[in-house]
């Protein structure tokens, strides 16, 4: 059996280096003051698809990412690793896009892909962590949804065993074919960059980033069509302009506060029995362990 | 993220040396193989870019698994189950890591599944590993063995064992035995040829080998049945699934735990002859032997540069008397020591690597096509100096690396002697680096013919008659001196014309060329990048002050004093 899976994955500014102007005025995030990465939990999803991939060769991986032109260097970072093919959602008229729109942009763009198995996420981006983009892209696919899955145990021909985690520990569930699948953070990992497709796929670029490329590889991209990464806009997905962008975007934000944890949150302890018995009741009245 | 690779300006400064641009083109036969792989670079920028790129995974690999599991590792360590060898569990995971990502069989040919990498960037490679964990490292670098296959098998042999290795076949050289370490011409590991099954069967035993129950083994073994030298050696290949080789104990080592050193015992081990019979310790041995040390060259630079980094980390944290104790004369001039050594040990490094890729890529030409004069000249001139460079690399390194080692631990103080922080393993990882693959003083044997006979006088003439930029030319014309007074020395030691004599003073005399070479190298690096410039600066006025002590020793010795070196 072969599959297709779609992954879902976005480009997110790296939130362990914030700094002082990392929003606008206008409350939205400032992307160019922070270093772009692929998002955690996107990068775990990549890995079950390339699990699935590698159980049953032959199966296709094609990405999906929506951003700036710059965002395709996660369509270059899958490809990196196995992923068969991507396309970059891209067009001014996404921007100020919240998580309606968003998941309105990236249904249609799934849709485009049928027939489909899979279509895989991260559960959250770390810039936004609202969770919802995974689930409400299902929706509109209607698709049965499978959200914190951390490892996809079982695939028959019409089904999948998944493993969640939940609150309290895991649950497993069995879902229908095609599914989507968010992924959590603690699944495994994904792999590392692969040597030889690394140096295969260093110079797949989009159109747009082609234009600002110095160096002529006309002759090269003739030769290899994969090297071209696809830009799908707004056309592209034949998409209602008024539900994209700040027009399509219901959610609006008010205020950002900077949040200072204050020092009577913390409690200095030392190593003594006492203290350590004390931590012990602790963290079990709070249910973090026991 | 911790990216071992991108945290280390220095290695991609040796990746951009001049001398690059030809070793590239010549390994990549004028850049032709890319109509043929979708992998192989189109021009010199590119193949850089791939360079880089790859070294990126490596650094992220080392810094994100391989770095993290080494304390595991070192506690773990192999375990013997049924005669065979079972990783710890760290160590697996390591190898599995970096065999999926490629990482294997990085200087093989693309058409054996390879990198088609030169040396310069897979001995970078190896530094990284090694910094993360030196005794990993040995079993990753063991991939070695499938350059010696390349080099010397037969067509067929190759097609066989090759292609493993990108997919993961772990690799042994089989050479010491209980009586045979230093001198291997005592190899007595018998190999029978069996006519009628048109085989050759190994029978014995070998002692000391480092990943010794590997998928592919390289072993040495007596062909030649009444003879006694090297002479009647012969190498041969064995695959580990013909199941004939039992391990018979896993050495309890000091450091380098990760890595399974066996005990093997042959037992009609079927097997393939590598080349022709009794070339193996002459000519095969030999050459594996010089990759080995360019790769214990690595490793030392590599566990020099970590205990480097534990020792400034600590010594920026740890307060004493009121501030932290880098502050003081003692530690940072200790530190300050230390960086400066591993800039020399890497010079050297890449330098020897450089002079290794140079008479390589001709060498392999050379199968395809004859070599036109200027050609030869270059590849012999080449395979001259690497051959003069690799034992000063091998022996210098070594040794700082264990300074440097010493050092980091000295500044831990208390803490350090602990098993509580990575030093004390680097220190005891540290301490195998002036044994294996020669001796320290074996390395002084190999290196002292090039002492007597010129050649590091010659080469020494070569850095010298290098342009620099002005503000260079004092450090220079110090240089200069060192090199007349090294031949002088040479020559006060020779003219009494008693070899005994220049064994005696030969490590001197070594490390005195060592750090004319080293200071020269530095000089060059100072003046393409001024990151160099206060490590040259600090080398040559140490080089220099060690020399003189050295000449003055010299100077008051005479061969009738041997025999007081004798007194016990």
């Amino acid at each position: 059996m072969k599959y297709r899976i779609v992954v879902l994955a976005k480009q997110v500014p790296d939130t362990r280096n914030v700094g002082k102007d990392a929003m606008k005025a206008d409350g939205t995030v400032n992307r160019a003051a922070l270093p772009a990465i692929f998002n955690p939990e996107d990068l775990n999803a990549l890995e079950q698809a390339l699990r699935i991939k590698d159980r049953f060769p032959g199966s296709e991986i094609i990405v999906l990412t929506m951003g700036p032109f710059r965002a395709a260097e996660i369509i270059r970072e899958s490809l990196y690793r196995g992923a068969d093919r991507g396309y970059l959602i891209t067009d001014r008229k996404f921007a100020g896009s919240d998580t309606l729109a968003t998941s309105y942009a990236i249904s249609l763009a799934v849709k485009k892909l049928e027939p489909y198995h899979f279509v895989i996420s991260g559960r959250q981006a770390i810039d936004g962590d609202t969770a919802q983009v995974g689930p409400q892209t299902a929706e509109k696919l209607h698709l049965p949804q499978v959200t914190y899955a951390e490892d996809i145990l079982d695939i028959e021909k019409d089904s999948v065993t998944i493993k969640r985690r939940i609150e309290m520990g895991v649950e497993i569930v069995k879902s229908t074919l095609p599914v989507a699948i968010t992924v959590h953070g603690s699944a495994p990992s994904c792999r590392a960059r692969l040597a030889k497709l690394v140096m295969k796929y260093k110079h797949a670029r989009t159109i747009t980033e082609l234009q600002e490329e110095t160096k002529d590889y006309t002759d090269l991209y003739s030769h290899r069509p994969y090297l071209q990464i696809d830009e799908w806009t707004v056309a592209d997905l034949n998409a209602d302009a008024e539900m994209l962008g700040l027009s399509g975007s219901p959610t609006k934000v008010k205020k950002i506060e900077n949040v200072v944890l204050a020092h009577k949150e913390s409690t200095r302890l030392t190593a003594d029995d006492k203290d350590v018995e004390w931590l012990m009741q602790e963290l079990i009245s709070r249910h973090v362990i026991g | 993220m911790e990216n071992y690779y991108t945290d280390n300006p220095h290695l991609k400064f040796q990746l951009q040396h001049p001398l690059m641009e030809k070793i590239v083109r010549l390994k990549e036969l004028n850049y032709s193989e890319h109509e043929k792989f979708d992998y192989a670079p189109l021009d010199y920028e590119d193949a850089l870019d791939s360079y880089h790129k790859v070294l990126e995974i490596v650094g992220e690999i080392c810094g994100e698994v391989i770095g993290p599991n080494a304390e595991s590792v070192d506690h773990e360590g192999p375990q013997l189950i049924n005669n065979e060898v079972q990783y710890a569990l760290g160590t697996q995971e390591n190898h599995d890591v970096l065999t999926k990502a490629g990482l294997i069989g990085m200087s093989l040919p693309r058409q054996y599944g390879g990198l088609n990498f030169p040396m310069v960037p897979y001995v970078m490679a190896a530094e990284l590993v090694s910094r993360a964990d030196a005794g990993f490292a040995n079993i990753w670098g063991l991939q070695d063995c499938a350059e010696t296959l390349h080099e010397f098998a037969s067509e067929e042999i190759k097609n066989e064992f090759l292609p493993r290795f990108n997919k993961g076949a772990t690799a042994a050289m089989d050479l010491t035995e209980p009586d045979a370490g230093s001198d291997l011409q005592a190899v007595q590991l018998k190999a029978t040829y069996d006519v009628q099954k048109d085989t050759w069967f190994l029978n014995g035993v070998k002692r000391f080998i480092t990943n010794g129950d590997a998928d592919i083994s390289l072993v040495l073994a007596r062909s030649e049945e009444g003879t006694t030298d090297a002479r009647g050696l012969s190498l041969f290949v064995y695959d580990r699934s013909n199941n004939a080789v039992s391990v018979r104990r896993i050495e309890n080592k000091l450091g380098i735990k990760g890595s399974p050193t066996c005990e093997l015992v042959f037992k009609n081990a079927p097997s393939k002859l590598v080349g022709e019979t009794k070339l193996g310790l002459i000519k095969y041995v030999m050459s594996l032997m010089n990759s080995a040390r360019l790769g214990v060259g690595a490793q030392s630079v590599g566990i020099a540069e970590a205990a480097y980094r534990e020792a400034i980390k600590y010594a920026r944290e740890r307060e004493q008397f009121g501030k932290a104790i880098i502050q003081y004369p003692a530690v940072y001039e200790m530190l300050t020591l230390m960086r400066v050594k591993i800039d020399g040990i890497r010079t050297l490094l890449y330098e020897t690597a450089r002079f290794v890729d140079m008479y390589k890529a001709y060498s392999l030409i050379q199968h395809d096509r004859k070599l036109d004069s200027t050609e030869r000249d270059e590849m012999k001139y080449y395979q001259k100096n690497a051959d003069v460079l690799t034992p000063l690399l091998k022996l210098i390194s070594s040794e700082y690396c264990n300074q440097i080692a010493y050092d980091a631990l000295q500044i831990h103080g208390g803490t350090g002697y602990m098993k509580d922080f990575p030093v004390e393993r680097l220190y005891r990882d540290a301490r195998i680096t002036t044994i294996y693959e020669g001796t320290s003083q074996l390395q002084v044997v190999a290196a002292i013919r090039g002492v007597t006979n010129g050649a590091y006088v010659k080469l020494l003439k070569e850095h010298a008659a290098m342009p620099v930029k002005p503000e260079f030319e004092y450090l220079k014309s110090i240089l200069e001196k060192m090199t007349d007074q090294f031949a002088k020395t040479v020559e006060k030691v020779t003219e009494f014309t008693d070899n005994e004599y220049i064994d005696y003073h030969a490590r001197r005399l070594v490390e005195m060329a060592g750090n004319v070479i080293i200071g020269f190298l530095l000089l060059g690096d100072a003046n393409r990048d001024a990151m160099y410039t206060k490590s040259t600066d600090i080398f040559i006025r140490k080089g220099r002050a060690e020399n003189i002590a050295t000449v003055s020793y010299i100077n008051n010795s005479h061969p009738k004093d041997l025999g007081d070196f004798k007194m016990i």
